[in-house]
């Protein structure tokens, strides 16, 4: 069964039982979710991230011990927190809510967090890097290289699942969102993905979270 | 636990674009072998960092990664129906950004003076990354657009 409602450009088309754009019930009522115009990059966010990243180049340059330990923390921080919180909490959550809640919050986040992800990760591994160069430990002679070379595998992995699926899933739910007739089975299919692989990357966090401080403690 | 899936409202169910993917080429798999021997390889390479090593094995995977990577834009160069201007849209920023990215890690290799080798080695394993992961990306929305004929 199929609606067919007015366009902008005037012309009737049909529109999905699931997903309505521009017309519908109140959120409250049940029924068909609205679907409010969204942008896929979020640009008001690109100058933060020019500036993250410029402040990362300036700690590299400077090899200031304090700044590339604060990128290097502060990034592989929020990157866990988020992909934990993510997969263990948001997930489950956004699983029970209704269909018209779930549209609004992807609309919402998921933009953002095609900026803040792979910046957080630009700071956590380019900081990182410089970082553990710095203090001696990528010499194959420290003492705890194997551990280092362990942590690097995980990352390893974990970068093929964030950039093999879970970003390919977050932009196509938004592309899917932005259609006129967006498929809700689909966009339940992808952001399944999504939440499932931000839960597997948030769990391997957690090793590299044991492993990093076990190498800072000593 | 109630899945997104279980209580997303169906939509059209399979649409036209599902029954398009059986003709796509597998463009998502080989980027993903693409990238984790791109990955393996810069693993290998940080494992030895700062000594003199064999670099046979990373020359190896990136010579693997580059040809997986070559075949991967071939077969998806033949495709006639296909989203292209979804897929250029996205592949252009996409490769923007994370060239921004492979630039900033290439910046750190050459500022910490690593050994000529080993440099062009990284970088090439940059390229590919850099050039990979947004194909993957582009692919990805594309595979769920319909194309200008179909439409």
């Amino acid at each position: 069964m199929t609606d067919t409602v007015l366009s902008d450009s005037g012309l009737a088309r049909d529109i999905d039982p699931g997903i309505r754009e521009g017309v519908g019930p109140p959120a409250h009522a049940p029924g068909p979710p609205v679907i409010a115009p969204f942008s896929i990059v979020p640009v008001r966010g690109l100058p933060i991230v020019a500036a993250i990243l410029i402040g990362l180049i300036v700690a590299i340059s400077t090899n200031s011990l304090w700044a590339l330990t604060f990128f290097h923390v502060g990034g592989g921080g929020l990157w866990t927190s988020i992909d934990l919180f993510l997969g263990l909490i948001i997930g489950p959550i956004l699983g029970g809510m209704s269909v018209q809640a779930r549209v609004e919050f992807t609309i919402r986040f998921m933009p953002k967090m095609l900026l803040i992800m792979p910046t957080l990760v630009a700071m956590t591994l380019g900081a990182g890097f410089q970082l553990a160069r710095h203090l001696g430990n990528l010499d194959t002679a420290y003492p705890h290289h194997g551990w280092l070379v362990t942590s690097y595998v995980i990352v390893g992995v974990m970068a093929v699942i964030a950039l093999g699926l879970l970003e390919p899933a977050n932009l196509a739910v938004l592309f899917e969102l932005k259609k006129p007739r967006p498929n809700g089975e689909r966009i339940g299919r992808l952001m399944k993905v999504f939440i499932y692989t931000a839960g597997i990357t948030g769990v391997m966090q957690i090793a590299t979270i044991v492993i990093m401080t076990f190498l800072a403690s000593r | 636990m109630t899945t997104a899936a279980e209580t997303m409202p169906p939509g059209a169910g399979s649409d036209e674009a599902d029954l398009r993917q059986h003709d796509l080429p597998p463009t998502a798999r080989l980027g993903a072998l693409t990238l984790a021997m791109t990955v393996a390889g810069g693993v290998v390479m940080a494992a030895e960092y700062g000594r003199h090593p064999s670099l046979w094995v990373p020359i190896a995977l990136a010579a693997a990664a580059g040809a997986v990577l070559i075949v991967n834009v071939a077969l998806l160069a033949r495709m006639k129906t296909f989203a292209w201007t979804a897929f250029f849209r996205v592949l252009g920023w996409a490769l923007l950004a994370y060239f921004v990215i492979a630039g900033i890690l290439e910046f750190v290799f050459v500022f910490d003076h690593t050994p000529a080798h080993q440099l062009a080695l990284f970088s090439v394993l940059l390229f590919l990354f850099a050039t990979d992961v947004p194909l993957i990306l582009a692919f990805s929305v594309a595979r769920w657009q319909l194309p200008p004929e179909a439409v």
